[in-house]
């Protein structure tokens, strides 16, 4: 039995907005009745990029109604621009969380709006332009694109992560190694991000004083006092940082961790990437 | 209805009041050991050994020392083929079919990865095995054939008494996993000519947590577990003494139910007739015919197995899906593939189990509520035009 929230239970056997909209200016059809799920949405816009009416059908199970009935539930009356940026996991919010392996349901919801609204503003959505690039995984017929925007999304890790949010390699396990790859990739890019933004911004002196003085008092301090410790920032000199810890923090022996470990790992984090941590002795 | 409807007999039965009460003492006064010398816990064997008699008789075995108690059907299964290859080492072939259930093929599996060479014997459209092709695999290397007597998911039974007789005119050791047929039909280890056969308790009124595995006189294995004396060697540790009661008892009773199942068919076919002459877009999985009296599995087309389970499940019906949605998994079941079911039903398959519990009340109140069930996922299907009543016409 699936440990599904009471809110998914309450979608499925209740689901709303269910049914089609015969003069609808935005529809999608996602997945297919081979796979498994098929979700078909309509939605009705006006004028004023209003959403006045949007409606479900949805071949699937439980969380597949549920998160088709919530993706309606939370377009319905608002505007285009304050909804075309809902994904899957504004979707599991909605629906309080959703099991591992359930994870596809709320994907597929994501995709329909974004296709559902590509073909409201006139663009083509056919197979060929819809791909993304290139079938990843034949089998459920997942493209590289969808399986690289749900990894980025979600910040998934694992294979059985991505198999979980899009079905990719849930069948015959071809298309493992190919999103083995893609994982590595999109690890390997995501910590190259943070370089990108320290070498963007070189700061000023007064600005770095200011972002230390603030990540030591929201972020590092906290940390500290949970353990009833804490920290004094005494001096900034360029990118060497002084400063002294406090309470219990003072004779604990594994301070020396503590300043590298948090202290610089935090501040390399949120002021600049080659900060050194110095502890004074005042 | 105020207690739930209980169609997954298949997935596990319900413990007999009977065979509770005969269990009962064995978990309180009558603690002793099997194996003591003192009488307390030699009374106990007694009574061991008097559960083995009745759980071969419902085998029609020639001995009772043939009954080996274990701890599941997987413990048996594994068992069986385990101890079989470990004896014909040299023998490197197995023989088993495409729709066994996992204990077998999950083993079957990991022993390819050991240089082992699986066939998978494939079945048709109605779940019935390609028995020309089962035939054709045997051959001098092959050291056992494991064969289930009622597959799990459609009640569809095997001939195990032409394998069995071929396979013993050419020497080869037949295993048979009996979990689904035990207790629901007449079981006869000497005309199925097998030399191992698994049964589960669980699946016919006897707790979980006891199983057995029917070894032939004289049939060449090897323990797979270490230990005492205890089941000849064949199973070592303390014996699960209540459980081999209870099962005892099971064994019992389905031998005297046995005499009478008319009662069970005839429920499982009113539903089963019932709901495909309802329903325009469902169909029978599996042969009408050669099956076991109490399963029935129905493809519903255009709708989810799992949506149709969880809305049973508001209505106090306990069913099971071969949905790929309901077991985790991303497909539909191996058996439903081996199959070719069409994918447009698949999905939406469901396995209702009766068992001699089921009354007529419970079958009337399933066959009330379905149809609300499937209309409303109906409605609810991109794939079907409300209006017309009909599917609409879709690129699948």
């Amino acid at each position: 039995m699936w440990d599904y929230t009471d809110k998914v239970k309450e979608l499925y056997k209740n689901p709303k907005n269910v049914g089609s909209i015969p003069d609808a200016n935005a529809t999608a059809e996602v997945g297919s009745i081979v796979c498994g799920d098929a979700l078909k949405l309509y939605m009705k816009i006006d004028e004023n990029h209003v959403i006045t009416d949007a409606k479900f059908e949805t071949f699937g199970c439980g969380s597949a109604i549920a998160s088709s009935s919530a993706l309606t539930e939370m377009i319905k009356g608002k505007k285009v621009e304050d909804v075309e940026h809902i994904s899957n996991q504004d979707i599991v919010k909605f629906l309080g969380g959703l099991p591992d392996e359930k994870m596809h349901c709320s994907v597929m919801g994501g995709e329909a709006l974004e296709k559902a609204l590509k073909n409201w503003r006139g663009i083509k959505t056919d197979r060929e332009e819809d791909v993304e690039g290139e079938i990843l995984c034949q089998c459920f017929g997942v493209t590289d694109g969808l399986i690289r925007r749900v990894i980025r999304e979600n910040h998934l890790t694992t294979v059985e992560d991505v198999t979980n949010y899009t079905k990719a390699g849930g069948a015959c396990g071809s298309c493992i190694p190919k999103i083995e790859d893609i994982l590595a990739e999109e690890l390997d890019n995501k910590k190259k991000e943070p370089e990108k933004k320290a070498e963007k911004k070189p700061l000023t002196n007064m600005r770095r004083i200011q972002l230390i003085d603030e990540t030591i008092n929201n972020v590092i301090r906290p940390i500290l006092q949970e353990d009833r410790g804490d920290i004094e920032l005494i001096d900034v000199d360029g990118k060497d940082v002084y400063v002294a810890l406090r309470g219990s923090c003072s004779n604990c022996l594994v301070s020396n961790v503590t300043l590298k470990n948090l202290v610089e790992g935090k501040l390399r984090e949120f002021v600049e990437e080659d900060i050194i941590v110095h502890e004074s002795q005042k | 209805m105020d207690r739930v409807v209980y169609l997954d007999n298949n997935a596990t039965t319900m413990v007999d009041p009977e065979v509770l009460e005969a269990m009962l003492p064995f978990l309180t006064e009558r603690y002793g050991n099997p194996s003591s010398i003192h009488s307390f816990g030699g009374e106990v064997g007694a009574e061991v050994d008097r559960a083995r008699m009745n759980v071969s008789k419902l085998l029609g075995a020639d001995y009772d020392y043939e009954i080996v108690f274990t701890g599941t059907g997987t413990e048996s299964d594994n068992m069986a083929i385990l101890g079989t290859i470990a004896y014909y080492k040299e023998k490197k072939h197995i023989i088993t079919s495409r729709v066994e259930h996992p204990a077998i093929l999950a083993l079957c599996k990991k022993l390819e990865r050991d240089g082992y060479h699986v066939t998978y014997v494939p079945v048709d459209s109605h779940g019935n095995l390609d028995m020309d092709m089962l035939r054709d695999s045997v051959t001098e290397h092959t050291a056992v054939v494991s064969i289930m007597y009622a597959n799990n998911e459609t009640g569809v039974i095997f001939p195990v008494e032409e394998i069995g007789a071929f396979l013993k005119q050419r020497g080869v050791p037949f295993h048979v996993d009996a979990v689904q047929a035990a207790g629901k039909i007449p079981i006869d280890v000497n005309k199925i000519n097998c030399d191992l056969l698994t049964i589960s308790g669980h699946k016919f009124h006897a707790p979980k947590g006891v199983g057995a595995l029917y070894v032939r006189r004289g049939t060449r294995m090897r323990p797979v577990n270490y230990g005492g004396h205890q089941e000849k060697g064949r199973r070592p540790g303390t014996e699960n003494v209540p459980g081999i009661i209870g099962m005892g008892k099971a064994a019992e009773l389905a031998v005297e139910h046995l005499k009478n199942h008319d009662g069970m068919k005839r429920l499982r076919d009113k539903l089963e007739k019932g709901l495909l002459s309802q329903f325009k877009n469902s169909m029978l999985n599996g042969d009408s015919e050669s099956r076991v009296p109490n399963t029935t599995n129905i493809g519903f087309e255009f709708i989810e197995g799992e949506a149709i389970l969880l809305y049973l499940d508001d209505k106090k019906i306990a069913a099971s899906s071969g949905s790929a949605c309901s077991s985790g998994s991303l497909e539909p079941s191996h058996v439903l593939r081996a199959m070719g079911v069409p994918f447009t039903c698949a999905h939406g398959s469901i396995r209702y189990s009766l068992s001699r519990f089921t009354t007529e009340e419970e079958i009337d109140y399933t066959l009330s509520v379905m149809p609300e069930i499937v209309d409303r996922l109906l409605s609810i299907s991109p794939y079907w035009d409300n209006e017309k009543k009909v599917c609409k016409p879709v690129n699948f």
